[in-house]
């Protein structure tokens, strides 16, 4: 196992270091660094603007691309929280309460460093995790049917709209309305039209790129139009040298690093717990544990090495149920997976035998893409940190342009661009009802799976529905579905009494991670 | 709530963290209204009633399709199921929302509307599909970004038109020679 892992990893090396992969990954990063750190554009717009440039592209390299766009961007959140103490990411809502403190004692630079450093550490973890757990998984969900695919799957939907921000009541109802986008268009076994107003640019269900674009696009730039003023650059002023932290810094990062590094690559094994909430955990956990906890929020390098190393542990992670098995733990992963559809590919455990150079190739280049980031972040500090000048109101009309001719370019039909307005409308009023329109997203790409799994798992059974928990790793899953229900719904009871991550982080930060997403 | 509200404020920079206006004084004057006085007020009947409507015309319309056995599930099934959960998935947020009590921040809209903003950034994408469709891809540009530019409440016509223009430039370099996309920079299609 452990060998085999490493040939393949050599192999993947192989892929991922061709030249054009190269510039691919390169490519990626640097432009998810670059909206990393422009405040008010997110990884999600990003990807869903730029997965219509990567149609023309091989598969591999569209995947390191696009991938290279969500961790890329971290890297750069992290500089807008600290520098400015805008949360511009969520998962760097909590980097902002003791790094925004250490820029003004004029450690930001310290604190930048700190956090490339961490930030590399634990994505190196979630890596080794991908590679050798990912083999494992595959194997066992290789002899997996029909009804442990579905539930599976469900299992997989129903973390990920509970567990995400938000009411899960709303999460529930996000996943249901994208399972049912999923469904316009052509029945895959009849040919029926379904739910397509008897439009025939309907036929083949709704575009992915629409969709991300309408939801993560228009309806936000709605949302921010006018909400965010004149940023304060005073303290943005950090030079290459600023970056070396001390060597009482140093020491007492190093810990805090590695306790975030587990408990981001811990977060990352369930799915619907992204980087946001490893981060949160993370950051209370330091605090608890320190001897000084009274000094957090004052500027202790702790509050940033560690939820910065549990974010990046977890960005690496959720890769893992999303190449491996085929299920996506949030938005942005299903989008990947979206992008691997487009190109062809069907996603799930059989991936990785008959698509190695995606696979491995995008494994390796996790380490490249991490590597030239280090290389981007150290040096060219001064270039980023001039970036966050940069004012939304020129930012938000020019991607309108690139919503528009990519949702455009993905068909050569203007009736899409139409699709995309009105789909950004139902979002901006989903937002304003209090939803959160990312688990839409998980629903839609999962869906029309589901559906053909269930209907196989039916057919199989002869219409026995009691089949999901007659198997005995299909009732598995069903009874983690039903556990997490319950824990649901005892945690609500309970609520708001007795939340102790929440209550120990100020709730200006929830509001401010909200705002800026 | 004031205070706490503006150091939010002055804190992250952002005009508006919240989108809701403090509705405290009105709270007051509400707490002798009826139940659904009340109710139609909060945020989460509106949520819960989109939903569970949502739901029921699906369930309705999955009917109209052949629903077939379990066994063999015809187009209908799968849409029923799901039509019938979102009822009720809606009909449990409106439970909440009437079994909540009505909170400080159930504004729908936010503090101060961005009609105009907000109808420039639809604008654009509809005037890029009009001028697309009649006039090719340059002026379909320009429009797709100036309009929405327009938007910002700084924003100023030289500005926006020099930030269209350039994007305009930009893009067409990128997608027309780039990229090839079949989409003629000029066209005069009526």
């Amino acid at each position: 196992m452990f060998e085999t892992a490493l040939t393949d990893l050599w192999y993947g090396f192989g892929v991922a270091l061709e030249p054009h992969n190269v510039m691919w990954c390169f490519l990626g990063v640097f432009v998810g660094n670059m909206v990393g750190v422009l405040p008010g554009m997110g990884p999600l717009a990003t990807i869903s603007i730029l997965l219509p440039l990567t149609f023309g592209i091989k598969p591999v390299g569209a995947i390191l691309m696009l991938a290279g766009v969500f961790y890329g961007s971290q890297y750069g959140g992290a500089i807008c929280s600290i520098l400015l103490n805008l949360p511009c990411h969520p998962p760097h809502a909590v980097t902002c309460l003791d790094g925004f403190p250490l820029t003004k004692k004029g450690r930001g630079g310290a604190a930048l460093g700190i956090t490339v450093i961490s930030s590399f550490v634990g994505a190196s973890w979630g890596i080794t995790e991908m590679i050798f757990l990912s083999p494992i998984l595959v194997v066992v969900a290789l002899k997996f049917g029909p009804a442990e695919i579905c539930s599976l799957m469900l299992l997989g939907l129903l973390a990920g709209s509970t567990l995400a921000r938000g009411s899960p009541l709303k999460g529930v109802a996000m996943t249901v309305c994208g399972l049912l986008i999923g469904i316009v268009g052509s029945d895959i076994e009849t040919g029926t039209p379904r739910f397509t107003f008897g439009i025939p640019n309907l036929f083949d269900g709704v575009e992915i790129v629409a969709l991300a674009l309408g939801l993560f696009g228009i309806a936000e730039f709605m949302k921010s139009v006018n909400q965010l003023s004149e940023i304060d650059t005073k303290y943005t002023n950090v030079k290459f040298k600023d970056l070396r932290p001390t060597r009482d810094e140093f020491r007492r990062a190093v810990p805090a690093m590695f306790r975030g590094t587990i408990i981001g690559s811990l977060c990352a094994l369930i799915p619907g717990t992204g980087p946001t909430i490893a981060s949160f955990i993370s950051y209370a956990t330091e605090k608890k544990i320190s001897k000084t906890p009274e000094k957090f929020g004052t500027g202790m390098i702790e509050g940033v090495a560690c939820p910065e190393a549990s974010t990046h542990s977890s960005v690496q992670g959720d890769f893992i149920p999303t190449m491996s098995l085929g299920i996506p733990g949030d938005a942005v992963m299903a989008l990947i997976l979206g992008a691997l559809m487009i190109q062809g590919i069907v996603p799930g455990p059989q991936l990785i035998s008959e698509h190695p150079d995606i696979f491995w190739g995008l494994i390796a280049s996790f380490w490249i893409g991490n590597i030239i980031l280090v290389i981007l972040n150290v040096p060219m500090i001064g270039l980023w940190v001039k970036l966050l000048t940069i004012p939304y109101k020129y930012l938000y009309p020019a991607a309108m342009f690139f919503v528009a001719i990519g949702v455009y370019s993905t068909n050569n039909d203007m009736f899409q661009v139409g699709e995309v307005v009105l789909i950004g409308v139902v979002g901006y009023v989903l937002l304003l009802l209090d939803f959160h329109p990312a688990p839409i997203l998980l629903g839609f790409v999962l869906g029309p799976r589901f559906e053909e799994n269930f209907r196989r798992a039916m057919l199989i059974s002869r219409g026995d529905i009691l089949v999901f928990v007659k198997h005995p790793i299909s009732a598995v899953f069903i009874g983690l579905c039903v556990l997490l229900i319950v824990m649901q719904i005892y945690v609500r009871l309970r609520a708001p009494k007795s939340l102790p991550t929440e209550i120990a982080l100020p709730t200006d930060h929830h509001k401010a991670a909200e705002a800026a997403e | 709530m004031g205070t706490y509200r503006k150091k939010i404020r002055t804190r992250l920079k952002i005009r508006h963290v919240s989108p809701f206006a403090e509705t405290k004084d009105k709270k007051i004057a509400l707490e002798d209204t009826p139940l659904f006085g009340t109710l139609l007020k909060k945020r989460d009947f509106y949520a819960g009633g989109l939903m569970t409507l949502l739901g029921a015309a699906v369930t309705l319309d999955s009917l109209s399709y052949t629903l077939g056995t379990l066994t063999h599930m015809g187009p209908g099934m799968f849409p029923l199921m799901l039509g019938v959960t979102l009822t009720l998935v809606g009909a449990l947020i409106l439970g909440t929302a009437v079994a909540t009590p009505l909170s400080e921040d159930e504004r729908i809209l936010p503090e101060k509307p961005e009609w105009f903003a907000w109808a420039c950034i639809l604008a654009g994408p509809i005037a890029f599909i009009i001028l697309g469709e009649f006039f090719g891809l340059v002026p379909a540009t320009f429009a797709c970004v100036f309009i929405p530019a327009l938007g910002d409440r700084t924003a100023t016509l030289k500005g926006s038109a020099i930030l269209a223009a350039g994007v305009t430039v930009f893009g067409v370099a990128l997608f027309s020679y780039v990229l090839k996309i079949p989409f003629p920079l000029f066209r005069w299609g009526f």
